[in-house]
């Protein structure tokens, strides 16, 4: 008996120690070659498909927007708009037609030389109604589009629209004889896609027929995780070289006190948002939604969130939008103010709501922490724990809530507060004025101005409370070099990522 | 045995079938609307519509069944409501994944727990025989994500032997790398099982150490060893059989947990996923996938106990 014992064991030892074995040679083989490395990037967003117009969420942009896909004009990382596909543009002195001439000689990645049909085949396909872009709304905007020779479009508007050539920005130019655009892709960027191993890792190759500038490694693969600490692991034993946004913060320290690594603290477009429905009762009082706003210590959330990282925030507009104004001291902390505030809203013993609470991180965490703070203010709240997809039908489509949390994480969004049928009904015909015309404005300044009006009038009425700016981290080995640091619109453009 | 075959295999078909009824129906209570998932923002009453007969949903709830069953046994389990891919290549395309994983934690718990299992019970009065009872009291208790977060920091953070976690994007193009991302799942997986499997080896051998056969083959002039070989092991086996069989089908569903700390692409995070976002096709086809699994494992569990005990034959036909 006892001799069989030790012989399984010694099997069973000898098996895993041969599969150790085995693995750590493979290891040294694939970072020797460095020249053109190959990078390896760890994300939590993997994409549900490929396709930008059928949902896939922001892992798409992140993974293709400027990689395999690009626009008529890119958004740089520091937020500026540039040319890409467009050679030149022409605007009419009335601001309603817009001609733009196409770069010579681009390819997409199937050989089929880029003409002005696919331009105008991309932008319809944003604008189709089963789209499910996020940008539809903005290019509705468009009243028609031609093209009188291969290389010029013609994009005839409505009325007048600031910010058509960067909505053009989010409109991948795509082959308009491609098929299946939700597995494979057919577009004109710097990487074509390699591989993609649904649930692990999507692979992007250098495009050899690339007509700009070639990528400056050899490609690179996106791995992706759904927890975080795995994601950090991988990290640490050098399977990532770089985690394009860091979501757990407990985490940092580890990178912080690390000299391998460097942890990159870049501008973010995400706020966290206390949204009330302000059609309803005691929201509809601008002095109940302003005592809450006073009730609220942000800066405490954050700190006990994000630590040292994050900002707090006034109002809807994040600092890198060009209307930004800190208004942080507009219904700043003070649980007295928001006690006055009350009693002037006719609620001096305060009263009761339902709080629909997103089931993952950070909400739960920053409901438990809005109760206590509201609790102090005689203020009871309800927590009602609801799934991402119950959000969307109850609150989003039903408007079927009291209050919300939710994160916002696009840029430039401060616009939605001038629509009254948004899911957070504010109403104020002012504001919705104000940034109608800063759209047809004829100059940016003009918009600018008009834009810091309206964002100042809604921080002051408490249209939401905005509790904090998220901070983007992009934490990656301090061999790596020409990586983005802005997580702006959640994009990640890899082609200059340099591994020493 | 050809009754209790044919009765054992009519009993497989009518789980599999309420099995499928108590899916289909669960998946209908949860809140929210599968059509979101394929709509645009403020879609049109028109295009709601239009996205309810897409995917099926339009019609009442036993003929969507009767419409899912039948495509089911043709083996088409839809597509997924988020990329519009087909569920049934999704699935096999996860199963190199957690086929291995579930198999090799399985074969190496049985290694682990039968020996020392069969130690704890036969060296009772030995020092070790209840430690290794209280070691593997203690170790029922221990999550499989905090044994694999302890494996990953010993092994892959400290001594950086194996990786954290991920599998090769060739996935078994590359056999050493896919080897290596598999070595700490598998081990998780088996020592967490072998844990619950140690005590009841122990007890089934126990029992057999007191048993009248076992005392007639040594007055029969068989040693103690020899005895326990030839007899005994063949008696405790038929217990262990049936919880080796519970055993591996939890392993099988149980590897949500084990794959998402060792973000490795298998059937769990396939389903964790699909539940995250409400893709029903996808929830449905893999939990249809686990749950025949499982049956067919049970099935098969039984079969082995009645070829290694037929007495167990007579006893179910009585």
């Amino acid at each position: 008996m006892k001799r069989i014992l030790t012989a399984v064991a010694a099997l069973g030892l000898a098996g895993v120690l041969a599969a150790c074995g085995g693995g750590g040679g493979d290891k040294g083989a694939t970072s020797a070659n460095s020249g053109a490395a190959t990078i390896q990037v760890g994300s939590v967003y993997e994409p549900q498909n490929l396709d930008n117009t059928a949902g896939g969420g922001q892992g798409v942009t992140e993974a293709l927007n400027g990689n395999v896909y690009e626009g008529l004009f890119k958004l740089t990382d520091a937020g500026a708009v540039e040319p890409l596909l467009a050679q030149s543009q022409k605007v009419s002195d009335d601001g309603l037609t817009y001609t733009f001439t196409l770069k010579p000689g681009v390819k997409f990645h199937s050989g089929k030389a880029l003409t002005s049909a696919d331009v105008k085949a991309s932008i319809e396909r944003v604008t189709a109604e089963n789209s499910k872009s996020a940008r539809k709304s903005n290019l509705e905007v468009v009243k028609t589009i031609t093209t009188p020779d291969d290389a010029t479009v013609v994009v005839q508007l409505k009325q007048r629209s600031i910010s058509f050539v960067y909505n053009l920005s989010y409109v991948w130019v795509v082959n308009s004889q491609a098929k299946d655009l939700t597995t494979t892709e057919d577009g004109t960027g710097p990487y074509k896609l390699g591989d993609w191993k649904r649930g692990s890792t999507l692979s992007l190759t250098k495009f050899d027929g690339y007509w700009g500038t070639p990528a400056k490694n050899a490609g690179v693969v996106f791995h992706y995780y759904t927890d975080a600490t795995a994601l950090n692991n991988a990290l640490l034993t050098n399977a990532v070289d770089v985690v394009t946004s860091e979501q757990s913060p407990d985490a940092l320290a580890q990178f912080d006190s690390n000299k391998s690594y460097k942890v990159n603290n870049g501008k973010s477009t995400t706020k966290l948002l206390l949204a009330f429905n302000d059609k309803v009762a005691p929201f509809n009082k601008v002095e109940v939604r302003q005592a809450i706003s006073s009730a609220i210590d942000d800066k405490k959330l954050l700190n006990s969130i994000w630590g040292d990282y994050g900002t707090p925030i006034g109002s809807m507009v994040p600092p890198s939008d060009p209307w930004y104004e800190d208004l942080t001291s507009v219904n700043a902390y003070d649980p007295a103010v928001a006690k006055q505030k009350l009693a002037a809203a006719g609620l001096p013993n305060g009263f009761s709501f339902t709080l629909d609470t997103p089931n993952y991180d950070p909400h739960p965490t920053a409901a438990t922490f809005i109760k206590s703070e509201l609790a102090k203010v005689g203020i009871t709240v309800n927590i009602h724990t609801i799934t991402p997809d119950e959000w969307y039908s109850k609150v989003y489509q039903k408007r079927d809530f009291q209050a919300t949390l939710q994160e916002h994480v696009n840029d430039r969004d401060v616009v939605w507060y001038g629509n009254p049928d948004f899911y957070w009904g504010y109403s104020n015909p002012q504001v919705t004025k104000e940034i109608d015309q800063a759209e047809q404005a004829k100059t940016t300044d003009e918009q600018t101005a008009l834009l810091k009006k309206a964002n100042k009038t809604i921080a002051e009425e408490a249209a939401s409370d905005w509790l904090y700016l998220y901070p983007q981290i992009v934490v990656a080995s301090s061999k790596l070099s020409g990586y983005p640091v802005n997580g702006l619109n959640a994009q990640f453009y890899a082609y200059d990522i340099v591994k020493n | 045995m050809l009754r209790y075959l044919l009765r054992r295999t009519a009993i497989l078909l009518v789980s599999l079938v309420l099995a499928a009824v108590v899916l289909f129906l669960l998946l209908r209570l949860l809140p929210g609307d599968p059509v979101n998932a394929l709509l645009p923002v403020g879609a049109t009453p028109e295009q709601i519509e239009a996205a309810r007969r897409e995917l099926g949903t339009d019609v009442s709830l036993p003929v969507q069944f009767l419409n899912w069953l039948r495509d089911a046994f043709t083996l088409d389990l839809g597509r997924s409501l988020i990329n519009t891919l087909p569920v049934g290549p999704e699935i096999v395309a996860r199963l190199p994944v957690t086929v291995p994983v579930t198999l090799s934690a399985f074969v190496l718990a049985i290694l682990i727990a039968v020996p020392v299992g069969a130690l704890a019970a036969i060296r009772a009065d030995r020092w070790y025989g209840p430690i290794i009872n209280a070691v593997a009291q203690l170790g029922i208790a221990v999550p499989a994500f905090w044994l694999g977060l302890l494996l990953i920091t010993v092994f892959a953070l400290r001594l950086q032997v194996l990786p954290a976690g991920g599998f090769p994007p060739d996935g078994w193009s590359s056999p050493g790398q896919a080897i290596e991302a598999l070595v700490l799942p598998v081990i998780t997986v088996a020592l967490v099982m072998s844990a619950s499997l140690i005590r009841y080896v122990r007890a089934a051998t126990l029992e057999v150490i007191g048993a009248d056969f076992l005392r007639t083959a040594r007055a029969l002039g068989e040693s103690p060893a020899g005895a326990m070989w030839r007899h005994g092991l063949r008696n405790a086996s038929v217990p262990v059989i049936a919880v080796l069989a519970v055993e591996l089908a939890t392993t099988f569903l149980g590897a949500v947990v084990v794959e998402s700390v060792f973000a490795l692409p298998g059937l769990g995070s396939l389903l964790v996923r699909g539940i995250s976002q409400h893709d029903y096709p996808v929830v449905q086809g893999v939990m249809l996938v686990s749950t025949a699994t499982v049956l067919l494992v049970g099935f098969l569990g039984d079969i082995a106990q009645r070829l290694v005990d037929p007495r167990l034959l007579q006893r179910g036909a009585s």
